[in-house]
């Protein structure tokens, strides 16, 4: 954890690691847990069932026609089936299936680069790239970028695919010209990675190792130029993001044939030792965490992510997720304790914040529950959720966690105005 | 197992310790939301810092005014932490008292009497910025005004005579003009202040309450602070910049027979300790960078203004509560947040 530095005139600058280890290979699990998010409108298929065996990269789905689905990364038989609750009350099914240690590859994934096979196989790639956008007649794509840098800080994952697998990035950027007819394609790095990066065919832009310079409003704004209004989505702005990671799976797996099934991910362990690791996704965190030699204790946090944003996990048996770029663990004494003191008005918060919102002004509206007028008055929409209050904040109140739950409840209410009407 | 009773993710998650044979049960995880890290700043380091930052112009008080000096600060902030104590225990609210917000308060509160205080005008001193400034309000970061330039406001108007520092001050020979400069100027005019060089005033060398005249010892402590990022450069230098600004127009443009120079008026009274200690305290003042400057700036135009034609000797208490009162409509300038739609009616 980075300390408030003695001399506090300065604002603190919290650096993303750019230095690139290598990647340990992990063997294929025992078992892995993949989560099939339940489709929203409650529609059930029993497409799937306890005894089932599947084979390495098959699609699994509640129902054939499911818009949701997970690719199976090992070939064995689905030994269990149980409701999950993510988040933010995201229903899900946790599918474990046991591996017989042997690969057999589907072959219903075809080698032709179309929007249709990304959006049918790629969905659960690394880095969870969305294609629905491009197929959404409301959202005109003009531009897809692709972050090599990662999102959190500790976390070099994307920027050990941009150094090692260029190539890879390459065949994705071509596949995605193909399939999406988007013609600019846009690759952003840190400095030390322009040379890697420039080899891919994509448009290259370099960032700053500062953070919160790589999350994707950032980049619009700092790279593109173009500020994406508050409430919007960067899709919404005619931008689609994805990770370095994804696009050379994606490239990747157009050359071989088969769908990409492994993640690459950062383990960071008490010490601040980090391990990137290349492991089947679905692997459970513990497999990985034994690999690294990272032990937990009672009351320790791991952390699914980096520090600043990552979701602490309630337990070691989950698996890793498309979307896992870090794997944090944390002694209770390091990490970030939360009190209900109040606001004391210091304005830390207002002066880190990095898109000007009146952080001291918007957390007490938050916390007397007034979303909507925190909203409406104090910019809660225009926040870009990168911690940074909740980091800085004298009092230690949770701002970043009010702002979610402030989003979160606000969806909630337009979800009822909208079926009201 | 693909029952679906609750909605805890610990009920509903297969994996139970239970099931898992011959194997310890895994270990409990602490489950919070991001960010996992933080700077590790406390309210209580921060007060401890405004505590170490004090202390060149409180010990030069208690050199200079000897043991009822030493009483004043001591009294003051002990009887300030009581009564917080006394109002979290009446509230019914987690003790407070080890924020040191409260013995802040009765640090700074003491350090604006003289040495010659009595106990009671200390202990109703304390009492009125702890109780009426702050924990009626709420308590810390609740309090519009300045606790303890509101409890000296309402001191200097209800007992005139302890605040009369050459009264006061009277039995004091520290070998210099033990006169009080402000006092000085204010019925005597420019000529009775030709006494005070700017160099004996930043030393020290002007009768006073018991932190507030030693400028060097202010200075370096304010300086601390502000390097320590503990308070806002924008509020206390425009605050300075305030105070030499009218000062010097009052100067240069009025009788300089009644308005006496900037340099005077920055080292004199509760100027410095008010710049560092009393106006950059943080539920009373503004956050943003503009309304920070203009709060400072115009608390700096008030002071000189009622020090020059108002009717109190020194200004500090009642322009700094003034500006503190309009705290909420200067942070109403802000910048416009980045991606925020403007909607034109």
């Amino acid at each position: 954890m980075i300390k408030r530095s003695f001399l506090g005139l300065a604002k603190p600058r919290l650096q993303y690691s750019v230095t690139v280890g290598t990647v340990q290979e992990l063997p294929v699990p025992s078992k892995v847990i993949l989560l099939l998010k339940e489709p929203q409108n409650g529609g059930r298929g029993n497409g799937l069932k306890v005894g089932d065996s599947v084979k390495t990269g098959q699609r699994l789905s509640a129902s054939p026609e499911g818009v949701e689905y997970v690719i199976s990364s090992v070939t064995g038989t689905i030994s269990d089936m149980a409701p999950y609750v993510g988040m933010l009350g995201q229903k899900c099914k946790a599918i474990t299936i046991d591996a017989s240690g042997q690969d057999d590859w589907d072959d219903s994934f075809n080698k032709e680069p179309t929007l249709d096979a990304a959006l049918k196989f790629f969905e659960y790639a690394p880095g969870n790239p969305s294609f629905k956008a491009f197929t959404d007649p409301e959202k005109s794509i003009s531009a897809i970028v692709i972050n090599g840098m990662d999102q959190d800080l500790l976390l070099t994952a994307n920027q050990y695919v941009v150094q090692n697998e260029a190539a890879d990035i390459k065949g994705g950027v071509d596949a995605l010209k193909k399939m999406t007819g988007v013609d600019r394609i846009v690759i952003t790095v840190p400095d030390n990675l322009v040379q890697q990066a420039s080899t891919t065919g994509a448009d290259v832009k370099s960032v700053s190792a500062t953070y919160p310079s790589s999350l994707p409003h950032m980049i619009m704004k700092d790279v593109l130029g173009e500020v994406v209004l508050a409430g919007d989505s960067v899709e919404d702005a005619g931008v689609v993001f994805m990770s370095a990671e994804a696009v050379a799976a994606l490239g990747a797996a157009f050359q071989t044939g088969q769908p990409c099934v492994t993640k690459i991910v950062t383990v960071v362990g008490k010490d601040g030792k980090t391990t990137n690791v290349r492991t089947r996704i679905g692997t459970p965190l513990k497999d990985v965490l034994q690999a690294c030699n990272v032990s937990l204790n009672d009351r320790d946090r791991l952390i699914m992510g980096g520090p600043m944003t990552g979701a602490a996990a309630h337990s070691e048996e989950l698996g890793v997720e498309p979307g896992t770029d870090g794997i944090v663990v944390q002694d209770e004494t390091n990490s970030a304790q939360v009190t209900d003191y109040p606001c004391i008005n210091c304005g830390e918060c207002v002066r880190i914040c990095p898109v000007k919102i009146p952080v001291n002004m918007l957390v007490r509206f938050l916390e007397g529950r007034f979303y909507e007028d925190a909203r409406a008055l104090y910019d809660l929409d225009c926040c870009i959720e990168c911690g940074l209050c909740s980091y800085v904040c004298i009092s230690r109140i949770p701002i970043f966690q009010y702002i979610k739950l402030g989003k979160y409840e606000l969806s909630l209410i337009e979800i009822a105005e909208a079926v009201n009407e | 197992m693909s029952s679906e009773k609750g909605l805890i993710p610990h009920d509903l998650f297969p994996w139970k310790p239970a099931k898992v044979s011959g194997k310890a049960p895994q270990e409990k995880l602490i489950v919070a939301h991001a960010p996992h890290w933080h700077d590790g700043s406390k309210i209580s380091t921060k007060n401890y810092n405004i505590m170490i930052a004090a202390l060149p112009a409180v010990l030069f008080g208690i050199s200079q005014y000897g043991a009822p000096a030493l009483g004043v600060i001591a009294l003051a902030m002990g009887s300030a932490m009581v009564w917080e104590l006394i109002m979290n225990l009446a509230m019914g609210k987690p003790w407070s008292i080890g924020d040191a917000s409260a013995a802040v308060t009765g640090l700074l509160l003491g350090m604006l009497m003289p040495a010659t205080a009595p106990w009671w005008v200390i202990a109703l001193g304390t009492f009125i910025a702890i109780m009426v400034g702050k924990q009626i309000f709420g308590g810390i970061g609740f309090n519009p005004l300045n606790p303890p330039l509101l409890a000296l406001a309402m001191l200097v108007i209800s007992f005139k005579g302890v605040f009369d520092f050459d009264e006061a001050l009277r039995h004091y020979d520290l070998g210099f003009a033990m006169a009080y400069p402000l006092g000085q100027l204010k019925y005597f005019g420019t000529a009775a202040i030709g006494k005070f060089s700017v160099g004996d005033l930043v030393m020290g060398k002007q009768a006073g309450a018991v932190g507030s005249t030693f400028g060097l010892g202010l200075i370096l402590g304010g300086l601390y602070l502000l390097l320590r990022g503990y308070i806002r450069w924008e509020i206390s230098l425009s605050f300075l910049a305030g105070v030499f600004v009218t000062a010097l127009l009052f100067n240069v443009l009025g009788d300089s027979s009644k308005y006496a120079g900037p340099f005077f008026h920055l080292f004199t009274g509760y100027t410095l300790v008010a710049a560092f200690f009393l106006l950059p305290e943080d539920s009373s003042s503004p956050a943003n960078f503009i309304p920070m400057l203009l709060f400072g700036a115009l608390a700096g135009f008030l002071t000189v203004l009622i020090r020059n034609v108002g009717a109190y000797v020194d200004g500090v208490p009642f322009s700094i509560l003034l500006m503190n009162l309009a705290n909420p409509l200067f942070d109403k300038i802000r910048p416009k947040a980045i991606g925020k739609v403007v909607e034109n009616a």
